[in-house]
């Protein structure tokens, strides 16, 4: 039956700016602080206060804007967007509305189809509401903190036909905006939220479906959930030969289901106007191509040059550069050591299990790229093995010293001299002669067996190339 | 010559030279306020202790030499002004019990100069009216005839300084109010260029046109005063980074070769005959003075009074929603839920005037109306303003009447608002073009009230203004008389 429609989304992204100060006053950002400690006469609303525009907050939409290949307005406005609620101290919130700073960008995804590209219609800054503390017993209170912290809001263009894609394309923008440093991308903290336009025609129709508003998802899994059950119960509605009704819905996580917040005759006509208290926002082409020059390196360029000049398979490429902190540490690592295979390897295997067993994140990681790549000349100048070097990186992981002073201390170095393995070679032969018959009569499988013995003997010491040179020979019978 | 009758620049004098302190000028002023406040009702807050500990602060600094212009010089605010931990209400039940926990820039200047704040002063509720009747604290009376307006809305402050109960004081003015009360009172009144004084901790009524201005009793401590809290504020966004001059530095350079525009379509039918012989009269006295008089023309004159109603109310609509009685001022408390909350505390705060004025700017932003009443009122204010500035590419100066007719009777214009929004034909145009503006004393009525002169001049021109406005003071004796009380 689903088959039968043509599914059209379009996304609304609310990402909270890490910017320190508020966007039009002075008070902290941070969170958890003692309710309205974070106030001032401007965030609290007080008559006779003015807002003042913070320029970080521009820096951060512009900066999100030419990631996205948005053109910059050179004049954009902030408007007044009138409501009443008890978590608005002023009776309206400062948006934009006409002329927003950002405009006509877009985002490449990737889906079962191949690349597709999401055209996005605008970015624009806005102020938080503040928060209602719901007190059974004292009534209802009001914390301000959050009041007028940056919010910067993503809206793209209805070009999304399924979930898939939709999560495609917000975890594409929730990847950029955190590589940019603008937004933490902290999804249960609300910093990243979500609003999904859902309709639904029948393949080949030219006018949209009416289209109902999902509001504040936080999680990629609602997302999919929410749209998902929004466009079965649309076409269950077209089947019985219903109307669907322009509506605003909220997505309830328990029940899977969503139910009518207020449909369009109830919408509020927010009375938009430019705001007199703050003028219009100028920037100038030389400030917009600082800022270009100023963007990081975005995963797409740097998977692509992780491949080219690291020589390393995509794959490792992609899972590298899919956080900016991660590809960070690869990038230092591989700049100190050299081999960007062998790097990826540790980085993707080692360094990732250790962090996932610590529950920490790679930039708390104790092992410096400075301490690995010590470690891996190591290995590259035969040391200590591969297999050694686990044990010498849990070892610096808990100590913090050096991979030179652990080998030291523990005994640590590879025995590459012939002298020494040789006893080990003959005494582990001696003692299995069937297996060496065996051996002879083509069952060569049984090397690992003879390798694991003789590296029991030596504690893991033994050169294995050396060894399997001198076991072959003397195997052989030579 | 009592003290209460001095100016500021003759009580710095005085005060210098260590001939009077702060303590005797301000108890002084307390005194008179006390003798006269209940005939013309220009206080809503008088503050004697704190200004009595703020004189002394200043005579301290009167005696370590390190005086301002304005230390130990006793002054009153408008109650739209926020003072921090004095009671600041607007002259609303709304905010009837607010007491801001800030000062605003203005006030902050004053603090620092020393001057002595005697208390807040009586307004049109949320300065929205032209007779100061619309005050939820009873109308303000006229000094020179107590059945008469003070005008409005910054009233309190005229009649403050028209009945020497301050120095001086300041006023705000957002289609006229600062200089149709200056005239109606006979006191000097300025609206400075817009973003010339920072309105952060002013009130808003209207974000765009609203600006502080000063009240005195002649046109020297008009430039003390304007200098005293003109200046770029980072905290206001609007307020313009212009170096503010020092105003006093050319006030007697005299008008000789000044060109003062005279627009036709201000001197009209229906122009009080008594105003408008007073104002012919100031002409040819600048004329003597060596101005060259030129007729000029605003075209779009007409359409000035419509297109400030649609702005102001729609910036008010707005700039008034924040009175919701959930974090200060006052709630209605029987309430039947949020919305209930938010009404009755709303119906009980605001006076007719203000309600009256939401609902038409409401209404002007309203979806599908927008485009056709406020959108088209920003683009004949363009127009305006446009006029003016092609008019100032001729002159200097533009001279005209303050207001169609002397100060009116207590109650005559009430039943008729739109009357009453006429009362601002002259004054407005010069919100809506953000130049400034000011009156001053020019004659008398046959039935003795003051008539006053509006000289507009470019944007940031204060200084023209104020040197056109001292000359024809010295000229006459205007501002030395005295309302009867
Ligand atoms: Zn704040």
């Amino acid at each position: 039956m689903l088959s039968k429609y043509e599914v059209v989304i379009g996304l609304e992204v609310h990402a909270q700016l890490t910017t320190n100060t508020k966007i039009f006053c002075n008070c902290s950002t941070t969170f958890g602080n003692e309710p309205n400690s974070q106030t001032c006469p401007v965030c609290l609303g007080l008559p006779g206060a003015l807002p003042v525009l913070n320029k970080k907050v521009v820096e951060y939409a512009v900066r999100t804007g030419l990631a996205t290949e948005c053109s910059i307005a050179p004049r954009s406005l902030f408007a007044r967007k009138n409501y009443f609620y008890p978590d608005l101290p002023k009776g309206y919130q400062i948006s934009q509305f006409e002329l927003p700073i950002c405009e006509h960008g877009r985002l490449e995804i990737d889906t079962k189809d191949g690349k597709k590209t999401i055209g996005i219609t605008r970015i624009h800054m806005e102020e938080d509401a503040g928060k209602l503390l719901h007190d059974s017993d004292a009534g209802s209170r009001v914390d301000l903190n959050r009041a007028c912290t940056p919010l910067m809001e993503i809206v793209s263009e209805p070009d999304m036909s399924s979930a898939d894609e939709a999560i495609a394309y917000l975890k594409k923008l929730h990847q950029i905006i955190v590589y940019l440093g603008v937004c933490d991308g902290n999804l249960e903290e609300g910093s990243f939220r979500c609003d999904a336009n859902v309709s639904i025609r029948p393949w080949g129709q030219k006018e949209l479906g009416t289209r109902a508003e999902l509001k504040n998802i936080n999680s990629f899994r609602f997302i999919k959930q929410a749209i998902d059950y929004e466009v079965e119960r649309q076409a269950d509605i077209l089947e019985e030969g219903g109307r669907v009704v322009q509506e605003t819905r909220l997505f309830d996580t328990d029940s899977g289901t969503s139910r009518s917040m207020r449909s369009k005759e109830e919408a509020h006509d927010y009375r938009y106007f430019p705001d007199p208290d703050l003028v219009p926002l100028l920037v100038s082409e030389e400030w917009i191509e600082q800022a270009r020059l100023e963007l990081p390196e975005l995963p797409e360029a740097k998977i692509e040059r992780f491949v080219k000049e690291y020589d390393i398979p995509h794959y490792d490429a992609e899972v590298l550069a899919a956080e900016r902190t991660n590809a960070d540490y690869y990038d230092a690592l591989v700049k100190l050591h050299g081999n960007g295979k062998l790097c990826s390897n540790w980085v993707m295997g080692e360094v990732q299990r250790a962090l996932n067993e610590n529950g920490l994140k790679i930039s708390d990681c104790p092992v410096t790229p400075q301490l690995l790549a010590g470690m891996l000349k190591r290995i590259d100048d035969n040391t200590i093995s591969g297999k050694i070097a686990k044990k010498v990186f849990d070892a610096m992981w808990k100590s913090g010293k050096d991979s030179d002073t652990i080998i030291e201390e523990q005994g640590l170095k590879q025995v590459t001299d012939l002298s020494a393995i040789e006893p080990l070679v003959d005494e582990v032969i001696a003692a299995n002669p069937g297996q060496v018959a065996e051996y002879r009569g083509g069952k060569e499988k049984l090397m690992g067996f003879f390798v694991g013995q003789i590296m029991k003997a030596s504690k893991g010491k033994a050169n294995p190339a050396t060894l399997n040179e001198l076991l072959k020979k003397k195997l052989a019978g030579e | 010559m009592q003290l209460t009758d001095l100016t500021i620049h003759q009580l710095h004098d005085l005060l210098r030279a260590g001939k009077t302190s702060s303590q005797e000028v301000t108890q002084a002023f307390l005194d008179r306020i006390a003798d006269t406040d209940e005939h013309v009702n220009a206080f809503i807050t008088v503050c004697p202790q704190e200004a009595l500990q703020q004189a002394e602060a200043a005579d301290a600094r009167l005696k370590a030499g390190d005086a301002a212009p304005l230390t130990g010089i006793p002054l009153a605010l408008k109650d739209i002004f926020v003072t921090e931990g004095l009671r600041t209400t607007c002259a609303s039940q709304i905010l009837n019990n607010f007491v801001p926990p800030y000062d605003g820039t203005a006030v902050a200047k004053l603090k620092e100069q020393g001057a002595v704040i005697l208390g807040k002063l009586n307004m049109d509720e949320f300065a929205m009216g032209s007779s100061n009747e619309n005050s939820s604290f009873g109308p303000v009376r006229n000094p020179w005839n107590k059945d008469c307006v003070p005008g409005g809305s910054s009233g309190g402050s005229a009649a403050c300084v028209a009945a020497r109960q301050a120095v001086a004081t300041l006023g705000t003015d957002t289609g006229g109010s600062i200089r149709q009360p200056a005239s109606h009172c006979g006191v000097v009144g300025l609206k400075p260029t817009y973003g010339r004084v920072s309105r952060y901790g002013v009130i808003a009524y209207a974000s765009s046109l609203d600006q502080v201005g000063p009240v005195t009793r002649d046109v020297e401590d008009c430039a003390m005063l304007l200098g005293a809290v003109a200046g770029y504020d980072p905290a206001d966004s609007t307020s313009v980074d212009v170096p503010v001059p020092d105003y006093l530095a050319t006030l007697k350079d005299g008008v000789k070769g000044l060109k003062v525009g005279l627009p036709k379509e201000y001197f009209i039918e229906g122009l009080d005959p008594d105003v408008k012989k007073a104002v012919e009269k100031a002409v040819d006295i600048l004329r003597e003075l060596g101005a060259e008089p030129v007729e000029v023309s605003l075209p779009h004159t007409d359409y000035a009074v419509a297109c400030y109603y649609l702005i102001a109310t729609a910036e008010a609509s707005s700039n008034l929603a924040r009175y919701d009685g959930v974090r200060y001022g006052q709630r209605v408390d029987q309430e039947q839920g949020l919305i209930d909350m938010y009404r009755q505390s709303r119906a009980a705060g605001f006076g007719p005037e203000v309600k009256r004025r939401i609902m038409l700017g409401t209404y002007a932003l309203s979806s599908g109306y927008y485009d056709a009443y406020y959108l088209k009122a920003q683009k004949v204010r363009t127009l305006i303003r446009q006029d003016f500035l092609d008019a100032f590419n001729q002159v200097d100066v533009i001279l005209t009447p303050v207001a169609p007719t002397p100060a009116f009777e207590i109650g005559e214009k009430t039943a008729n608002p739109l009357q009453m929004y006429l009362s601002d034909i002259f004054t407005i145009p010069v919100n809506l073009a953000g130049t400034c503006g000011m009156s001053l004393p020019c004659g008398m009525s046959q039935k003795g009230l003051p008539i006053g002169l509006q000289l507009i001049g470019r944007p940031f021109g204060e200084e023209t203004l104020l040197r056109t406005a001292y000359a024809f003071e010295q000229a006459g004796d205007w501002h030395q008389q005295q309302a009867p009380l």
